[in-house]
């Protein structure tokens, strides 16, 4: 509430009334202030509220000052609110009623409602900015200190000069930010152009490219993140960097897998390892990439793809088909399970336990009902009772 | 006689030709390739003083990162493909990206047993900033996006369905074709729909609106309302406005991690 200056409430030279509202309370971030019952008036510059009671008590606060503005909708026994953020008082603001405050935002409160109508008017002249292109002059009104009131205008425009200089500095940085940005694109482009044009001459010769030169270009493209076109068929997606990254990985993920019964879904794995990281975290490609990699590495762990397109990490020493089996064990005992039911009785994700049921339905071991009530599977006494 | 152009001289001399272009051709790739070596080495020092200048640009202003990607979209370049790549490396794009995806997949699995795996982009919004903490950068509906779109490469069925002017996430293997998708947007109105607004509104015979509320169900994206006034109703959990404000239990929390 320290933004706010006392005013005579007449409007300035230039400066239009565009709404006002009764029955509002002004807070000064969560605190109730003494200012409880007034009228608040929208201008094309600023905010006033005045006391209902008692007119000549009148506080004023310019738009310049307004950040951001948000709606706080109401609730039991509370009124809706407009929550105004401010940016700090300058330091020749005109005197108000309060030097200081802790919060820096205000909160109107329409204790008589009228504030859906308010804040559209609000945030419309808070997009407009009129106050920045229509300068005020003197009150056209006799004031009761003539002086003052001169003093007073040259004030605030002042103010609002200061204001509009920073505004144009934010501006700037931003502005100088979209044309560094810019540059850098053309210079990017022009990378992706030359990859294009070293792709082609790869494609004409027809795999008469060494290995060490795919590699070396593989890596460039990864490096700027430019798609790899030609190089895919001959020797897979893989860098030497996913390479590394396998034999990485089967190190980390050997114990997390053995705990639990060997296989995880990548989504889990994602999550895993970069938690784990915390910094330098992998993309969601460079994982696939790189588990892609695990077999023909003959690393302990492989990449196992079923038919959902779901993708799991398997130790080698897994073996699903055999799981079934004590699967079918399970379903058996219990009569019929859901993958949800199955789930919870072994402790998996509820997304390998599907897979694994699927897997068992495709081998024939199970058969599924499928109805409203869910997927649920039964032993397939098809095959066992002929 | 000489005869040009016959024989086995002129045969070898031809043989020898062909070899020496191809030996040129090599020259000409490695040429090129120590040419892209020395610009990416240019490339690199130009983004560096780029990030070095609006780093914290692109961290903290989302707008800033939508412009960003577009133009990178526009050129051919993912900034988002590899944590090895260089904008994830100086600009810090990745991390911030990758993270997110951790925070979306994570979210999503607790909810999962309410909502069958769909959930609205706004939930989805609302419980990530939740679980990233007051201090925790600002994130954007468009960064959600994507991150997801990063997430789908993992296979295990994340994807984003538009409906009247938002998106739903879903987050698990089920298959959603056109008829589904048409269907949840019809439900976005109101949370729910029956088969008489289907078939009024699509033109489609009792069958096909039956076997795609039937499939819904079956996934637990859809609760049906026998009781509802009229005829049956399906709602989609995913478009409760009332969870919105509910938290993840700590059971629904452990669910999520692995």
């Amino acid at each position: 509430m320290d933004r706010f200056s006392w005013t005579s409430g007449l409007l300035e030279l230039g400066e239009t009334l565009v709404v006002q509202q009764r029955g509002v309370r002004l807070y000064d971030g969560e605190e109730k202030v003494k200012f409880d019952s007034g009228v608040l008036l929208l201008s094309t510059h600023r905010l006033l509220w005045r006391d209902q009671k008692n007119h000549e008590c009148c506080i004023a606060v310019p738009l310049s000052q307004v950040v951001f503005i948000e709606e706080q909708a109401a609730g039991i026994g509370k009124s809706a609110k407009i929550v105004v953020h401010l940016h700090p008082a300058s330091s020749n603001k005109e005197p108000g009623p309060f030097q200081s405050s802790k919060y820096s935002y205000i909160k109107l409160s329409f204790k008589e409602h009228g504030q859906i109508e308010f804040y559209r008017r609000l945030s419309e002249e808070m997009t407009q900015r009129r106050w920045e292109s229509i300068p005020t002059g003197q009150t056209i009104q006799v004031n009761k200190d003539p002086q003052a009131g001169r003093i007073r205008a040259v004030g605030i425009v002042g103010i609002e000069r200061k204001l509009e200089e920073k505004r144009k500095e934010t501006d700037k940085n931003i502005s100088e930010a979209f044309e560094d940005l810019s540059k850098l694109m053309e210079k990017a482009k022009e990378m992706v152009e030359l990859s294009k044009s070293i792709a082609n001459k790869i494609k004409e010769k027809q795999g008469d490219i060494t290995e060490d030169e795919t590699i070396r270009f593989k890596s460039y493209l990864l490096s700027m993140g430019i798609a790899n076109p030609v190089t895919r068929e001959t020797y897979g997606s893989g860098t030497q960097y996913h390479m590394q990254l396998a034999k990485q990985l089967a190190g980390i993920l050997q114990t997390p897998l053995e705990e639990r019964g060997g296989i995880m879904s990548l989504t889990e794995v994602y999550c895993l390892v970069n938690r784990a990281r915390g910094l330098e975290l992998l993309s969601p490609e460079d994982l696939v990439n790189a588990c892609k990699m695990l077999e023909s590495l003959k690393l302990p762990l492989r990449l196992r793809i079923f038919d959902s397109g779901v993708m799991v990490i398997e130790l080698q020493s897994h073996n699903e088909e055999e799981m079934v089996a004590s699967a079918l064990e399970t379903v058996s005992e219990k009569g019929s399970l859901t993958a949800d039911e199955f789930a919870k009785l072994v402790g998996m994700s509820v997304l390998l336990a599907k897979e694994r049921l699927l897997l068992a339905e495709k081998m024939g071991h199970l058969c599924r009902d499928d109805s409203v009530e869910g997927l649920r599977f039964y032993p397939n006494l098809f095959l066992t009772q002929s | 006689m000489h005869r040009r152009g016959v024989g086995a001289g002129a045969i070898a001399k031809k043989k020898l030709a062909e070899a020496k272009y191809k030996e040129r051709g090599t020259v000409l790739a490695e040429d090129q390739l120590a040419q892209m070596s020395k610009q990416l080495d240019m490339f690199k020092t130009n983004l560096e003083e780029f990030a070095s200048k609006h780093k914290q640009e692109i961290r903290k202003n989302p707008e800033f990162r939508v412009q960003f990607q577009d133009m990178c979209a526009t050129i051919g370049v993912d900034p988002l493909a590899s944590g090895k790549g260089f904008w994830s490396e100086m600009l810090g794009v990745g991390d911030f990206y990758y993270e997110l995806g951790v925070q979306i997949i994570e979210v999503c699995l607790a909810l999962k047993h309410r909502n069958g795996g769909l959930i609205t982009l706004e939930e989805l919004h609302q419980q990530v900033l939740k679980g990233r903490g007051k201090f925790a950068q600002d994130v954007s509906q468009d960064d959600l996006l994507r991150a997801i779109k990063k997430l789908k490469v993992l296979g295990s069925g994340f994807g984003i369905i538009p409906v009247g002017g938002t998106y739903l996430v879903q987050s698990v293997p089920a298959e959603l074709n056109m008829d589904h998708t048409v269907v949840l947007q019809l439900a976005e109105k109101k949370g729910y729909v029956t088969v008489s607004e289907i078939r009024s509104s699509l033109k489609w015979e009792m069958e096909r609106a039956k076997q795609v509320l039937e499939h819904l169900l079956k996934e637990g994206m859809a609760w049906l309302d026998t009781q509802a006034t009229g005829e049956p109703q399906y709602w989609l959990p995913a478009l409760f406005t009332e969870l919105y404000s509910q938290e993840i239990t700590p059971e629904e929390a452990k669910e999520a991690i692995p």
